[in-house]
């Protein structure tokens, strides 16, 4: 579904992500490691449509479609979702008017029209209890004031609400302890089926024990320097980065 | 004029009664104590009024215009105004709406105006369309029952004398400050609201009630008096953004609260902005200040302004009364070329009084605002509190923001708190928002009613509803 070729990114004049190649197909779960600073909340972020990010060459296709063409919410509506690293505040604005926002947008895009309020309160209800979050997070600013879980915990609930065709995660599991990191993995599991894909972006293992990838790929200065299984995740966990910066250097 | 033609027409007018012939005529520009004469005449005043105003405008003549704010305007010729003139005739006016600028009705249609009273605010010639008699008899009634008193200011001139005299004034007096002087030589009308003692007025009064009086916004005079135990909420203004001929506008709101009073006075105002260039638009100089005069009573004033091309406004409160209560809630959006300068003044004098300051103000494309605001806390005033929170968005990089707030502190008792952020939308805020598909333009919308939360929830619900909307217009276009 997702078809990456030749990714070179740049910013702010410096070469970022240096030709990347990556498929996802539905159905599959693929996890992005390496260490610090080798583009990987880059790759999310361009495929997102985040601004300042410059591709200078290569290509992004999902489903068939040419990403770099469309606009942010285009590639969302599509059903590309990002799942922050931090998610941003916004005060004033509570999560449940943003998450009925987001969704009726998704839904008049693709024709459906806006959810009946009973059946969104419903679907709400059943989500924020599959994430044990209490219902009064709902009428709270969204983000506003969160712990670092927390926000985590709400990143996972707008995609359960939202349903996306590809879910890109950026470090979910930085910053939670280890319920908190059970209940998100339990929600990245619900997710997973036939249709969908989701990317994960990691820096540390931990995660993948929790949801197991279908493909682990290390990157290293802006390439994808090795692919593997979950055995290589399990690895690099046990002996570093180092050995496969080495070994593509050579 | 010459004299003698102004005593023709002003004995004329005499004779024929000030209720029925107001035809004829517009002033030629110019202010001198003719001009003032004639107002008042034309409106039929007691010679205590027209000295009133003569005293005023003696006053006025030995002032120079402020120049503190940070607003940018070309001097003002106040010989080149013209201080009176009558509404339109019917004839003159639009007939219908399909004589009016459809870009002005598109603004209505956005905003979600009922028809009837787009052509209201269209200039129509209304009663042809619009039933506001039956509207207005109704309400009247029901006021009266209850010992209201809303009426325009002339109305209460020549029917409420005393009461006038005792009160106007007596919060702005007439040499207030350059504005307020001028006003009070010159203003044309404006509404009179009095609640006697123990009465909560079954109604929030509105001058939409009075869409048919046309051209009074000019100088516009409004005093509004609750008794002990008494309340009112009063609404000025609307949404729709209304278009006038005359440039300058200089009101004056006073406001008295007696013991245990509670006054809440909101105001919408969206006058035409001007042009691209800003030009055209209008330029609002209000004094408005309510005067918390007995104890315990409270005062509160919700605006959310829009519109004019510059705007020069502090409305405040003068805490008098023990444990008096004041309160201020802003928000502010400038677009375009706006320019606005606005805050609120506290005047802690009596023990125990509080305020809150609650200030949140906009600016996008090339616009420039200031909040200005000074709490004072008197010698008598022990234990005096006032929270301060004064936040400003920028939207775009072309715009400016600028925070100018004053305390004196006279009274070691006081708690005197102050929190001001200046923030740009955000990137991120926005596309975090835009990557859950939402677009651009709701984000901005999401994003900026969100910052305006506090104040929107202080205006009675249909206003707060109209305002998310009115801001959603205004800021239109503002990103990308």
């Amino acid at each position: 579904m997702l078809e990456v070729k030749d990714l070179h990114v740049t910013v702010e004049g410096q070469e970022i992500l240096k030709g990347l190649d990556l498929t996802i197909n539905a159905g599959e779960v693929h996890a992005i490691m390496g260490p610090n600073g080798a583009g990987k909340s880059t790759l999310s972020a361009v495929i997102a449509g985040k601004e300042g990010y410059e591709v200078t060459q290569g290509s992004i296709t999902f489903e068939g479609k040419d990403v770099l063409e469309m606009e942010v919410e285009e590639r969302a509506q599509a059903g590309l979702l990002l799942g922050f690293q931090y998610p941003v505040e916004i005060p004033g604005v509570k999560n449940i008017y943003l998450l009925k926002a987001a969704l009726n947008a998704q839904r008049e895009a693709r024709g459906e029209g806006e959810m009946p309020a009973p059946e969104f309160m419903k679907l709400i209800k059943e989500k924020i209890a599959f994430m044990k979050m209490d219902p009064s997070f709902l009428q709270r600013a969204v983000n506003e004031g969160f712990s670092g879980g927390e926000k985590k915990r709400n990143e996972i609930l707008q995609m359960l609400v939202l349903q996306p065709r590809l879910a890109m995660l950026d470090e979910i599991d930085s910053g939670l302890d280890i319920d908190a990191m059970r209940v998100v993995a339990e929600g990245i599991n619900s997710l997973r089926s036939e249709e969908r894909g989701v990317l994960l972006v990691t820096h540390y293992q931990r995660l993948l024990d929790f949801v197991v990838p279908d493909q682990v790929h290390v990157l290293v200065d802006g390439r994808i320097a090795k692919s593997g299984d979950a055995d290589l995740a399990r690895e690099l966990e046990a002996r570093g980065y180092d050995w496969v910066v080495e070994e593509s250097a050579a | 004029m010459a004299s003698e033609e102004m005593e023709q027409l002003v004995r004329r007018e005499y004779k024929e009664g000030f209720v029925t012939d107001i035809e004829s005529d517009t002033v030629p520009p110019g202010l001198d104590e003719n001009t003032i004469a004639f107002i008042s005449k034309k409106k039929g005043e007691p010679e205590w009024m027209l000295e009133w105003r003569l005293k005023a405008y003696q006053q006025w003549l030995k002032m120079t215009p402020p120049s503190w704010a940070h607003l940018d305007y070309p001097p003002i010729d106040y010989q080149a105004i013209s201080y009176y003139s009558a509404p339109k005739r019917d004839e003159d006016r639009p007939q219908s709406l399909d004589e009016v600028d459809p870009k002005l009705l598109e603004t209505y249609e956005k905003l979600g105006i009922p028809l009837h009273e787009r052509a209201a605010l269209a200039g129509v010639a209304v009663d042809a369309v619009f039933d506001s008699v039956s509207v207005t008899t109704t309400f009247k009634e029901k006021l009266h029952e209850a010992g209201v008193i809303f009426c325009s200011m002339s109305e209460a001139i020549r029917d409420y004398p005393e009461l006038v005299k005792q009160y106007l004034g007596s919060v702005v007096p007439q040499g207030d400050n350059y504005f307020a002087a001028l006003n009070s030589a010159v203003f044309t009308d404006g509404s009179f609201v009095f609640v006697p003692e123990g009465v909560t007025c079954p109604m929030e009064l509105s001058t939409y009630f009075r869409i048919n009086e046309r051209n009074t916004g000019q100088f516009e005079r409004t005093l509004i008096v609750c008794e002990s135990r008494a309340q009112v909420s009063y609404l000025e203004g609307c949404t729709a953004p209304q278009r006038d001929e005359n440039q300058l506008h200089a009101a004056v709101v006073e406001l008295v609260a007696l013991e245990d009073a509670y006054i809440k006075y909101s105001t919408v105002q969206n006058w035409y902005p001007g042009d691209e260039d800003g030009k055209g638009g209008i330029y609002n100089f209000v004094t408005k200040r309510g005067d918390c005069r007995g104890d315990r009573s409270r005062i509160s004033w919700t605006q959310v302004e829009t519109g004019s091309a510059i705007t020069w406004k502090y409305p405040s409160c003068v805490l008098r009364g023990k444990h008096s209560i004041g309160e201020f809630y802003s928000v502010a959006v400038t677009n375009g070329r706006q320019q606005a300068d606005t805050g609120t003044k506290m005047i802690h004098i009596g023990e125990g009084t509080r305020s809150t300051i609650v200030s949140k103000g906009i600016s996008a494309g090339r616009a420039d605002q200031s909040y200005r605001g000074l709490v004072k806390v008197g010698p008598r005033a022990k234990n005096a509190r006032n929270f301060t929170q004064c936040d400003s968005l920028l939207i775009g990089d072309q715009c400016g923001a600028h925070t100018f707030p004053y305390q004196e502190i006279g009274n070691s008792t006081a708690t005197v708190e102050h929190e001001a952020t200046t923030s740009k939308i955000g990137e991120d805020q926005l596309f975090y928002c835009q990557s859950r598909g939402i677009s651009e333009e709701d984000a901005v919308s999401m994003i900026v009613n969100g910052f305006c939360k506090d104040v929107f929830q202080e205006l009675p619900m249909e206003f707060a509803v109209e305002a998310e909307a009115l801001l959603n217009v205004t800021l239109e276009g503002a990103v990308g």
